[in-house]
């Protein structure tokens, strides 16, 4: 996205200041009525209803001010047109001040020694974050970064979420306190999401980029597989978790050796081949397209030079369909990542644990411990295969 | 092996049908070394088919081919292949690859030393006029069409084969690049020795390029002669018609130079070179009213070209 929201060419610099950024009035508005929705959420204990506490009783006279003035004038930065570098700085150094804010409140709001009291971030907290992350997304896009750029900066972020969690600035805050007490659940789960997130993707690649081939060489496979596939795709999540427990389980009870392997009815293998399932069509389809696209001259031309079928294929048309396979792959990881947590409703762990339990509990703290993982997690692998997705494309590279 | 006397391509009642339908007709022909033979004919005359039997890119259902006296069905298609240049329109170099990659493709298959593709790959690069330091770490989409289309060229002849193909290779080109790339491939060719059969649509293409052409229609060669001959007795009413009445008097001209019609004498006006065309001799006698040109090469004066003698040479030879 260009600053081409307005039909003018970009302003120079010293004429900005008297110009309204239009995406910058969306955020300016969005963070102005954040500013007067309550900051954060004080509870008793985990279950009653909260109220809210707006800024200045969330934080006290000296931080509500540092952070109400420190607002505006960030907001202000995104309401007028100025240059991209600086908008990234300003959204930035504001989302790290509201993020070390949140557990100042988390402070200010505990009553000494109450070990029952919940505080946690309240609307007003998620419409500045979500006005300043936005501002701070528009700003990168403007600035079109290099793809390696772009993977320092999600490996940054995550550096600056990790120094905050580890100073224990957020130990007061409601989630920090549902995680102190589950921490080795959270990393068991942790473990258990990464598992079947990345070893579906693993199983669906090391199937589906060879079924692509296949479908790509014989053309009445082709229609027959995606149909399949696109069939599988179709069936709601939930079903299929549940639809794999009865084969499973027989399996499990009639094939020797199978549940000395962990195959079983209900655990990680249903939830493990559920989600291969799902993976299936974006890798096999995109594998597909992306040898389709391979341009015909350099086929012939592959083929005119004497190079052998394996040779043509590893040589020209699997290098020049990568970026698209990648895209695929793309697509599943960051599908897996959320639909893993659906995995907990059959006993196969992961952050859907968490979220299960805070809906049955009702306490949505315990449900925002597995989310928020889950989000970020899905965010983190997003960026990061696109960045790779763009390095991988030779036509889009830079000119050295 | 190779016969050093036999033709460089000799075909020999070659056939091929597609789902029943016959696309190449009995076709029998043969090319000499150091010969280009230009194949014409419009769309979905064979002619592309007809060259893909050559280096068995389309497998023959009747007939055979052999290239300097050995049949092509002596080796597996692939080894074949790789002893023959290739080049098609839109010159399908690899884009992932840079320009000195794509260059090396064949000696790389032939299992060449690194120091010996890389003397090759820069030797080709100097003669197709790209700096080497410039172009040889490129990526093709960062070239023009008319420097990708020399690549393409230099990739097909990396491997120094004896034999060219070539698939309307000029047809992406805009005409101003595109004569400038004939003139290059005649100098190439020339200095090479290499024998070249080369597929197109274009009948001054033909003209142009080819020591001999083929015209082909329905799967059929009609007419296999030196230019001069397919312009002066086209053979059938089809090759007349692909000549096209108006243009003939003058691609006869287009095909001598001034040199050969040259006279003793004195003329006024700009000069002419002698190894400008009949026709752009031709072409200023008309344009600037004048009965004769100065020859001059050098600043040497060499004589005169008349525009009668211009005018005599352009009518059907006898």
């Amino acid at each position: 996205m260009q600053a081409s929201a307005v039909p003018l060419a970009r302003p120079r610099q010293g004429q900005f200041r008297f110009r309204l950024d239009l995406l910058g009035v969306v955020i300016a508005a969005l963070g102005f009525a954040g500013l007067f929705l309550p900051f954060a959420a004080f509870r008793a204990n985990r279950i009653v209803p909260g109220e809210g506490a707006q800024l200045f009783i969330a934080l006290g006279p000296v931080w509500g001010v540092v952070l109400l003035s420190a607002s505006l004038l960030v907001l202000a930065v995104a309401l007028l047109r100025t240059p991209a570098r600086l908008r990234l700085a300003a959204s930035l150094s504001a989302l790290l001040l509201l993020l070390v804010l949140i557990g100042e409140a988390g402070r200010h709001l505990t009553p000494e020694g109450d070990a029952l009291a919940r505080v946690s971030p309240g609307s007003g907290f998620w419409v500045l974050l979500a006005a300043f992350a936005l501002l701070a997304a528009d700003a990168l896009s403007r600035l079109a970064l290099s793809p390696l750029m772009r993977i320092g900066l999600v490996l940054g972020l995550a550096a600056v979420l990790a120094a905050i969690l580890l100073s224990g600035a957020w130990d007061a805050l409601s989630v920090l306190r549902e995680y102190e007490n589950r921490a080795s659940a959270f990393w068991r789960e942790a473990e258990t999401h990464v598992l079947l997130a990345f070893g579906s993707l693993a199983a669906a690649t090391l199937v589906g980029v060879p079924l692509g081939m296949l479908c790509h060489k014989v053309r009445p496979l082709r229609a027959a597989t995606l149909n399949v596939l696109n069939m599988v795709q179709t069936i709601p999540s939930i079903a299929l978790f549940g639809l794999l427990i009865a084969p499973l389980a027989w399996v499990a009870a009639n094939v020797p050796g199978a549940s000395a392997l962990g195959v079983s009815g209900i655990g990680t293998a249903p939830a493990l081949v559920a989600l291969f399932a799902y993976s299936l069509l974006p890798v096999v389809a995109n594998t597909v397209v992306g040898l389709g696209a391979v341009p015909r001259a350099a086929n012939d031309a592959a083929r005119g030079m004497g190079m052998t079928n394996w040779q043509r294929l590893a040589g020209v048309q699997m290098p020049l369909a990568f970026p698209v396979i990648l895209t695929g792959i793309r697509i599943v990881l960051v599908q897996n990542i959320g639909l893993a947590t659906i995995a907990a409703l059959i006993g196969g762990g992961g952050f859907g644990v968490f979220v299960f339990q805070g809906i049955g509990q009702t306490a949505m703290d315990l449900v925002l411990l597995g989310a928020v993982p889950t989000v970020i997690l899905a965010m983190g692998a997003g960026i990061v295969l696109d960045a790779l997705v763009e390095l991988a494309s030779p036509q889009k590279r830079g000119r050295s | 092996m190779s016969q050093p006397t036999a033709p460089m391509i000799a075909i020999e009642g070659l056939c091929k049908d597609y789902e029943g339908r016959r696309v190449v007709e009995d076709v029998s022909l043969t090319i000499g070394r150091g010969e280009i033979v230009a194949v014409v004919g419009t769309s979905g005359s064979g002619k592309t088919t007809l060259l893909r039997m050559v280096n068995r890119l389309v497998e023959p259902s009747a007939g055979r081919v052999t290239i300097e006296g050995e049949d092509t069905r002596a080796q597996p298609p692939h080894l074949l292949r790789r002893r023959i240049g290739y080049v098609i329109q839109g010159n399908g170099l690899f884009p992932h690859r840079t320009v000195a990659q794509n260059i090396g493709t064949v000696p790389r298959l032939l299992g060449w030393d690194r120091a010996r593709i890389a003397a090759r790959v820069k030797a080709l690069l100097e003669i197709f006029q790209l700096d080497p330091a410039e172009f040889a770490g490129r990526l093709p989409h960062e070239l023009s069409g008319g420097q990708q289309q020399r690549v393409g060229v230099a990739r097909a002849l990396a491997a120094e084969p004896h034999l060219l193909l070539m698939d309307e290779p000029f047809g992406a080109l805009d005409p101003i690049i595109r004569a400038k790339a004939q003139e290059d491939l005649l100098a190439i060719q020339k200095s090479f020795g290499t024998t070249i059969m080369l597929v197109t649509h274009d009948m001054d293409e033909a003209i142009a390029l080819g020591t001999r052409i083929a015209v082909m229609d329905q799967g059929r060669v009609l007419q296999y002669a030196p230019p001069e001959d397919i312009i002066a007795r086209p053979a059938t009413p089809f090759v007349d018609a692909l000549l096209g009445r108006g243009d003939r008097p003058f691609r006869l001209l287009s095909l001598g130079h001034v040199r050969d019609l040259l006279e003793p004498g004195t003329a006024q006006g700009e000069p002419i070179g002698p190894e400008a065309s009949l026709r752009e001799a031709f072409a200023e006698c008309l344009w600037s009213g004048r009965d004769a040109l100065p020859v001059i090469e050098n600043g040497q004066a060499l004589g005169i070209v008349r525009r009668e003698a211009l005018a005599r040479q352009a009518g059907r030879p006898q």
